[in-house]
């Protein structure tokens, strides 16, 4: 048996497994926790290389756990989607973890740091677990996973995190019991919760109330769950008081898997037609995300907080995904899954540029960002190009996933969500602007500001261990938006649903 | 047309990025050592572009595919007579401005001298980039990296006045291009299915008059750093900037480029025919020549001589997108030619204002009474400079005008000839009352520095002064020995006709 046959399942298994060991670790040795939690998160990253070369070779993966036929068994089943799905989410946890050390270290107690880890894992099952699952009940199971993993980790942020988690988990479980209860009515109709299965038999009860209703509860569920505008209320407060590394991760993949989620449910359960024909789904999907593009923007302007304004930005990177997805062409899926992974790796490098900030300053308002060119001129130009990224300046990846988003919005006739895009390309610019005067310029910093000494001015960067990361996914940037073209040809045209 | 692959013009653009790299590494330590590598830069820039020349003028095209992104989107380069024509003038006024630089930032010791020669060097190279794309993807691209790299250069001095310049700037130059020019490249490939630039145009028998014509006014509208008015102001506020900037970036690199996309805008994308058919050549026309007559006028009431030369050089930009807006063959050549002739007689214009700030801290009009006693060589070569501008022969200015002239008669356009007339009056307005005041006014007594330098001379550093002298001369040769660039203009013409 060798490793790529059981590779999905391993995906899972893997770190579940180490989530319950990293306890045992803990208490023997605390120290070893972040060597053993990024060991299991690289083997993650590894497997999840291992499938999508399997997929891209070899077609779908079907892989059932125990060898139990669907649909009584449980089935895995990977595409060219979801496997891409899996390597982003992978790579960022890793990402993410390698960076989590030192900034974990400053911001919870030391003997807190085994469980952080634990749970951290937890939440990487969780995701990769969804990506993987190829029916809608386990999607929902492992959905609950990262949930509760993503509150837990939320709520042991700032001294305002426990109560940014509460009402997390309050959304959260109202946005899962949709889900749930989406699932329950497709059982009763198909009994069947298989996705091939249920893509086979749904067709011909297409106008039936009771799926009409389920799919009307998946999309609620899913979009609480993406904080998809205008049910996003949740995500500011919550994404603002995690600690650090814990915002960076959850910000760049679990609305991702979010949408993929919404992605699995509108066009391959229900199939393309049905949820742009049978029900106005994608009308009202596009229209949604063009109110979030605007107003996601429009709130960043108002923020102070680093963090928060970013929260307003992702909201608004949400919308770019579901607004390429509601198209129904070609060139605006691609752009959407395209802007899954570069919005990922884009939104991951600048909460870990806020989490550099944090560990430096102690604060992360925007003023905190003056005259950082000097403290930390790595830092400071890895977030340089992230922002050039987010406006969408070539040849950073950002222009390329706008760029098929807009395309697709012409190519749809729909103007006024081209006209989004750059307007939010246009905020973006201010936003960032904004900031990066602060870092590099001495004037802007008004009057009152105090000439800064000697030691406030020298190199003091973050360390190696912090800066590593953010460099990769800086780097990143620019290398997936050279290669946005080869990515593509060899994966996302084969995610296109057929019909587009 | 034969087409030859060859790296040449990736090495053009990729000498300065390689300077940068070494202008950083050299820092402060050794300011001769870092400015060294500036001056290898220009020089070994300006070769490499010259190397191409012959093989342009037989009538070769280069042609380079740095990287194929996606379908539609690859960084691509080709050599033709325009690009070329552009890249020369570029580079060569490089390698002049990177002397004056030198004399300029030393004599008063200004700040942050390495990431102004680093951004410099960066915005050369995007300049290459502009002139050498093969398609508008790429150019899009420069043009981008242009105005990333000059806001730190507008920027320069950090005063708060000198970042609120620099934010103007930046929301004019890149708030227009996101919203309108990357809309009307988007909307060029939904159409035309291509973005690569072609004589004859693009968009042959795609889609609708009305959507042709919104993606040409989308263009202009986008393309600010031609400073067209409404989206002129920007460039009166990047004044701010040191001097060699504002000499040979918003006089010839940054604004050339605006106007250079312009005009592959108009042949390239569109065509001669195409604008003919949408009537929008006379449209543009009769708005560059708005712009000419308007933004002369307020050159006359503006007393900081560099703001005087920035409404000027909003005026004379507007010369070119007059020349080959009115579409026929002796305008097009005058406005490509207009290209180097205006970046000569204004880069000499803006040296000398650089040049009286170094010796005498002066920047408005009234304080130079005088002047030209104590700073013959600079007042000399400002004269020739204004000359220049107001078109009196045997200065480069004329050659221009002249072409344009004929043009707009072949075109049938009676008008354009009073709008030349006129601007030439206003030209002469606001430029020879400070030659006058210079040469033949006493100086006003002044208080403060007392009369031991006032019967001598006090020029600037040689550094500063034989640039200014070389490029003024330039201005008055370009006159007898039009010589490559007429060629290349010829080439131009003939291939889009």
């Amino acid at each position: 048996m060798n490793i790529t046959d059981q590779a999905p399942g391993l995906i899972i298994v893997l770190p579940l497994i180490a989530s319950l060991l990293n306890i045992m670790v803990g208490s023997w040795r605390r120290a070893f926790c972040y060597p053993f939690a990024v060991a299991a998160l690289g083997a993650c990253a590894a497997l999840s290389v291992n499938i999508l070369y399997a997929v891209i070779n070899n077609g779908a993966i079907h892989y059932r756990l125990g060898g139990w036929e669907p649909p009584w068994g449980i089935e895995l089943m990977i595409d060219h989607l979801n496997a891409f799905i899996a390597v982003v989410v992978s790579f960022m946890s890793l990402i993410v973890a390698v960076y989590s050390k030192k900034s974990i270290e400053q911001e919870l107690p030391a003997d807190k740091t085994s469980y952080f880890y634990t749970i951290y894992l937890l939440l990487a099952t969780g995701m990769l677990g969804i990506t993987v699952s190829g029916d809608v009940f386990n999607i929902f199971v492992f959905l609950e996973i990262t949930a509760l993993a993503g509150y837990a980790l939320i709520a042991i942020g700032d001294d305002r995190a426990p109560l940014a988690s509460f009402n997390y988990v309050i959304m959260g479980t109202i946005g899962a019991c949709f889900y749930l209860l989406g699932v329950g009515y497709l059982y009763i109709m198909t009994g069947s919760l298989n996705i091939a299965d249920l893509s086979r038999l749904l067709p011909d009860l297409y106008h039936s109330k009771v799926v009409l209703v389920a799919f009307a509860f998946f999309m609620v569920g899913i979009a609480i769950k993406i904080a998809f505008f205008p049910l996003h209320i949740w995500l500011p407060d919550a994404y603002t008081h995690a600690p650090s590394s814990v915002s960076a991760l959850v910000a760049s993949t679990m609305t991702k898997v979010g949408a993929y989620v919404m992605l699995r449910i509108t066009f391959t359960v229900f199939e393309p037609y049905f949820s742009s024909e049978v029900v106005p789904m994608t009308a009202i999907l596009g229209w949604s995300a063009f109110a979030a593009i605007i107003f996601g923007s429009i709130l960043a302007v108002g923020q102070t907080d680093f963090k928060r304004m970013l929260s307003y930005i992702l909201i608004a990177e949400v919308g770019y995904i579901v607004l390429g997805v509601s198209l129904g062409n070609r060139q605006g899926f691609t752009g959407s899954v395209l802007h899954i992974l570069n919005d990922a790796v884009m939104i991951a490098c600048l909460f870990m540029v806020a989490g550099a900030v944090v560990y430096k300053r102690g604060a992360r308002n925007l003023n905190d960002f003056i005259g950082l060119n000097k403290k930390m001129p790595v830092t400071m130009a890895a977030f340089s190009v992230a922002a050039v990224s987010m406006i969408g300046v070539p040849p950073t990846a950002g222009f390329f996933s706008k760029w098929y988003l807009i395309l697709g919005s012409l190519q749809a006739e729909k103007w006024a969500f081209a006209a989004a895009l750059l307007f939010s390309s246009l905020i973006n610019a201010v936003l960032f602007f904004r900031i990066l005067e602060k870092v590099y310029l001495k004037g802007s910093r008004g009057q009152g500001f105090k000439e800064s000494s000697e030691e406030e001015t020298s190199f003091d960067e973050v360390p190696l261990s912090m800066l590593i990361p953010i460099l990769v996914t800086a780097v990143g940037i620019i290398i997936l938006g050279l290669y946005s073209g080869r990515i593509i040809s060899s994966i996302i045209q084969f995610t296109v649903p057929e019909g587009f | 047309m034969e087409t030859l692959i060859s790296i040449k013009p990736v090495l053009a653009i990729a000498v300065s990025l390689a300077a940068v790299l070494l202008i950083y590494l050299t820092g402060e330590r050794s300011k001769n050592l870092r400015e060294t590598w500036t001056i290898l830069a220009a020089v070994t820039k300006f070769t490499i572009v010259a190397s191409m020349v012959p093989s342009v003028l037989n009538g070769k095209i280069l042609e380079y595919t740095l990287i194929s992104i996606a379908p539609g989107l690859s960084i691509q380069f080709k050599v033709d007579a325009i690009g070329i024509f552009f890249a020369a003038l570029a580079s060569f006024l490089w390698i002049i401005t990177s002397v004056y630089s030198i004399g300029y930032m030393r004599s008063l010791n200004e700040r942050a001298q390495t990431r102004y020669f680093a951004c410099f060097a960066i915005a050369l190279s995007a300049t290459m980039g502009v002139a050498f794309s093969a398609n508008m993807f790429t150019t899009f691209l420069f043009y981008e990296i242009i105005t990333l790299c000059t806001f730190p250069l507008v920027a320069h001095k950090e005063t708060p006045e000198a970042i609120k310049g620099a934010r103007r700037y930046l929301t004019y130059l890149l708030g227009t291009s996101v919203a309108f020019q990357l809309t009307a490249v988007l909307l060029t490939y939904n159409t035309a299915g291509t973005l690569d630039f072609s004589n004859q145009g693009i968009f042959a028998g795609k889609g609708s008059d009305l959507l042709l014509t919104i993606i040409f006014v989308l263009y202009m509208a986008g393309i600010t750093k031609a400073a067209m008015m409404p989206f002129h102001s920007w460039l009166p506020a990047a004044m701010v900037a040191p001097t060699p900037v504002s000499a040979l970036l918003h006089a010839v690199a940054v604004v050339k480029t605006g106007v250079f996309v312009v005009v592959k805008v108009v042949l390239h994308i569109f065509g001669i025919d195409l604008l003919q058919k949408l009537g929008l050549g006379t449209a543009l026309a009769y708005f560059a020549s708005f712009t000419i007559i308007v933004a002369s006028i307020i050159a006359l009431k503006q007393d900081n001589l560099k703001r005087r030369l920035a409404y000027s050089t909003v005026s004379q930009l507007s010369y070119v997108i007059l020349g080959v807006a009115l579409l026929t063959p002796s305008a097009i050549t005058g406005g490509i030619m207009h290209i180097v002739l205006h970046a000569f007689g204004k880069i000499t214009l803006f040296f000398t204002a650089g040049s009286i700030y170094v010796a005498t801290h002066k920047t408005e009009i009234n304080q130079l009474d005088g002047i030209g006693r104590k700073m013959p060589f600079t007042m000399t070569a400002f004269t020739l400079g204004a000359l220049s501008m107001i078109a009196i022969p045997p200065l480069g200015g004329f050659i221009s005008k002249w072409y344009i002239g004929i043009g707009a008669l072949e075109a049938g356009q009676l008008p354009i000839i009073l709008v030349l007339v006129a601007s030439t009056i206003l030209n002469a307005c606001y430029f020879i009352p400070i030659v006058y005041s210079a040469f033949f006014k006493e100086p006003i007594k002044d208080h403060e520095h007392h009369d031991e330098k006032h019967n001598g001379l006090s020029e600037s550093p040689a550094m500063m002064v034989v640039p200014l002298m070389l490029t003024a001369i330039g201005a008055l040769a370009l006159f007898f020995y039009p010589g490559v660039f007429i060629e290349l203009a010829r080439i131009i013409m003939a291939t889009v006709t």
